[in-house]
């Protein structure tokens, strides 16, 4: 059998692929929270409650309307980003004038409630979620044994992170966005609705951790905790990336996905703590992040 | 045509009555009035911290606060939002310029959103700042300072406003430069384009100016044409202290 370093190859390639997997929600997830941070300057800490309530909602339209995996794929993202919007214009948007630290302390209740109601009413406990059937089954790729779902995981956050960079960097709507991030007064004095902007941004920002959360739904299955546990990694993550970096939120999302799983074949023992250990020395080096700039 | 007098001249196309305008406590802006007609230049002089700036912002509806009327062809602009204030046919070219860094220049250019018919093209517009169009594809900030102006001013020319509000445009900018700028506005006036020019350039605001306003504290102290600015030199350096 193949080895390097002392690893076998397909242990390493398999813990890769793991790697990759869960880099692909951090990069959708720190993506959300980059383009909410940018434009709101709010950290979101309900972001991992959003990713809870998209996969809830994959998880109740399957469960009391039949309606499967790919419907579900659109329709709980717009669910999540229309609550969201919601939020955002009765609540969230009376904040901006205060202290950046009181929409956090929003958004960290916020999530609070959010997970104690399901909490409450669903129990603590998994529900199993299965995977659409086009996607069963697995391929022999010759080194390793890749299961199509996770595959395809792989390849739709590549998509959407993709998707979503470009919307940002060469449309006019993100024209509009950029160029509200540096100074709204004036993009609002040139006609632009800034205000909905805003409420759009957080829709946007919610939407994509409800569609991080119907993809892992299959994967993880859907508990009313299964935001909280992931979100810690992800904060750890934008901090390394760089607050609002659009580009450095996605990279470093996969890098540090697949460096967790390097770790894990390495160095197993670390492998819980290597993203925040990385944190610390980026945080001594490089306190605005690796892509951030200093604010 | 600009010559005759305000009572024959009918409703001005920007009215500002009796404004205040206020940064939290301090009180910057005291009863400021001015009259701008169709067609027309004015031009607001001051020494630093007059209040020309803010007079600017209070038309914008960018202050914290202020009171007072505003009125913008008629219409009453004290309940307007400031992101439909630009809808009314007016645009702002800042101080500071507003250049957005993440944006390159023909982003930039294509940023304000139309408001009305009967803006520059873009053709038109890289016709007349043929820099910019070498340029286009570079980020706003990497311009010189004079392209930076000129593409504050460009971005609105295509926006179909009648009333452009420009503060300071020469400040900071080699001679040349300042001449091209010159050049540009006195276009735009022949063209029918209404302007508010904040100058502390007198030599450069008299080519295009039909009127000047004289600001101190916060408060207008009087108006005059162009014609007496000659005869006003001594009181002008006295108030503005240049
Ligand atoms: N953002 C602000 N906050 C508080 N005070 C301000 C602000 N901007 C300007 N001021 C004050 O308002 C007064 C008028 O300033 P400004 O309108 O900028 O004057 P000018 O443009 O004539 O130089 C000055 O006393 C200035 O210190
Ligand atoms: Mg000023």
């Amino acid at each position: 059998m193949t080895m390097i370093f002392g690893i076998p190859l397909p242990a390493l390639l398999g813990q890769l692929l793991i790697g990759f997997i869960n880099g692909s929600f951090y990069a959708l997830l720190s993506l959300g929270l980059a383009v909410i941070f940018g434009l709101l300057r709010v950290i979101n800490f309900a972001h991992g409650a959003q990713y809870m309530l998209g996969a809830f909602a994959a998880y109740l339209l399957l469960a009391h309307t039949g309606i499967g995996f790919w419907p579900a794929l659109v329709i709980a993202p717009l669910v999540v980003a229309a609550i969201s919007a919601v939020i955002e214009r009765t609540m969230l948007s009376r904040l901006y004038d205060l202290d950046h630290l009181y929409g956090l302390l929003f958004t960290f209740g916020l999530a609070l409630i959010l997970e104690g109601t399901f909490r409450w009413y669903f129990g603590a406990a998994g529900q199993p979620y299965a995977q659409p059937q086009i996607l069963s089954g697995g391929t022999n790729l010759g080194f390793m044994f890749l299961p199509n779902y996770r595959g395809f995981v792989v390849v739709a956050s590549i998509v959407i992170c993709l998707s979503v960079w470009l919307l940002i960097e060469k449309t006019r709507l993100g024209a509009y966005l950029r160029a509200a991030t540096e100074n709204p007064q004036l993009v609002q004095a040139f006609g632009v609705n800034v205000p909905l902007l805003l409420t759009l941004t957080y829709a946007l920002g919610a939407g994509l951790a409800g569609l991080a959360g119907v993809l892992a739904a299959p994967i993880y299955q859907v508990s009313p905790l299964m935001g909280s546990n992931l979100i810690i990694i992800v904060f750890a993550v934008v901090v390394i990336g760089g607050m609002g970096s659009i580009g450095g939120a996605i990279v470093t999302g996969y890098v540090l996905g697949i460096l967790e799983g390097l770790t894990k074949v390495f160095y197993p023992e670390a492998s819980n703590i290597v993203v925040f250990v990385i944190m610390a020395v980026v945080l001594m080096l490089r306190p605005a992040g690796l892509f951030g700039k200093e604010i | 045509m600009n010559s005759a007098p305000a009572a024959e001249r009918g409703e001005p196309l920007l009215k500002v009555r009796k404004v205040n305008g206020w940064y939290g406590e301090s009180h910057v802006l005291h009863d400021v009035s001015l009259d701008l007609y169709e067609g027309e230049t004015i031009t607001l002089v001051g020494r630093n911290g007059a209040g020309k700036t803010s007079t600017l912002r209070a038309i914008m509806n960018l202050l914290p606060r202020r009171s007072g009327e505003i009125r913008i062809a008629g219409r009453d602009m004290a309940k307007v939002p400031v992101h439909r204030t630009a809808h009314s046919g007016i645009g702002y070219v800042p101080e500071e310029r507003g250049i957005f860094a993440s944006l390159t220049v023909s982003e930039n250019l294509m940023l304000p959103p139309k408001v009305a018919e009967g803006g520059m093209s873009v053709e038109a517009i890289f016709d007349l700042f043929p820099n910019l169009a070498e340029r286009r594809n570079s980020p706003g900030t990497k311009l010189s300072g004079g392209e930076q102006q000129m593409l504050a001013i460009a971005r609105i020319l295509r926006t179909g406003v009648k009333i452009i509000l420009l503060d300071e445009p020469t400040e900071g900018l080699a001679p040349v430069i300042i001449q091209r700028i010159g050049d540009v506005l006195v276009e735009l006036k022949k063209s029918g384009m209404t302007l508010l020019l904040v100058e502390q350039n007198f030599r450069f605001a008299r080519k295009v100016a039909d009127r000047f306003y004289l600001m101190e504290d916060g408060h207008i102290l009087e108006s005059f044409p162009t014609a007496q600015l000659d005869a006003k030199m001594d009181r002008l350096h006295e108030v503005v202290g240049v």
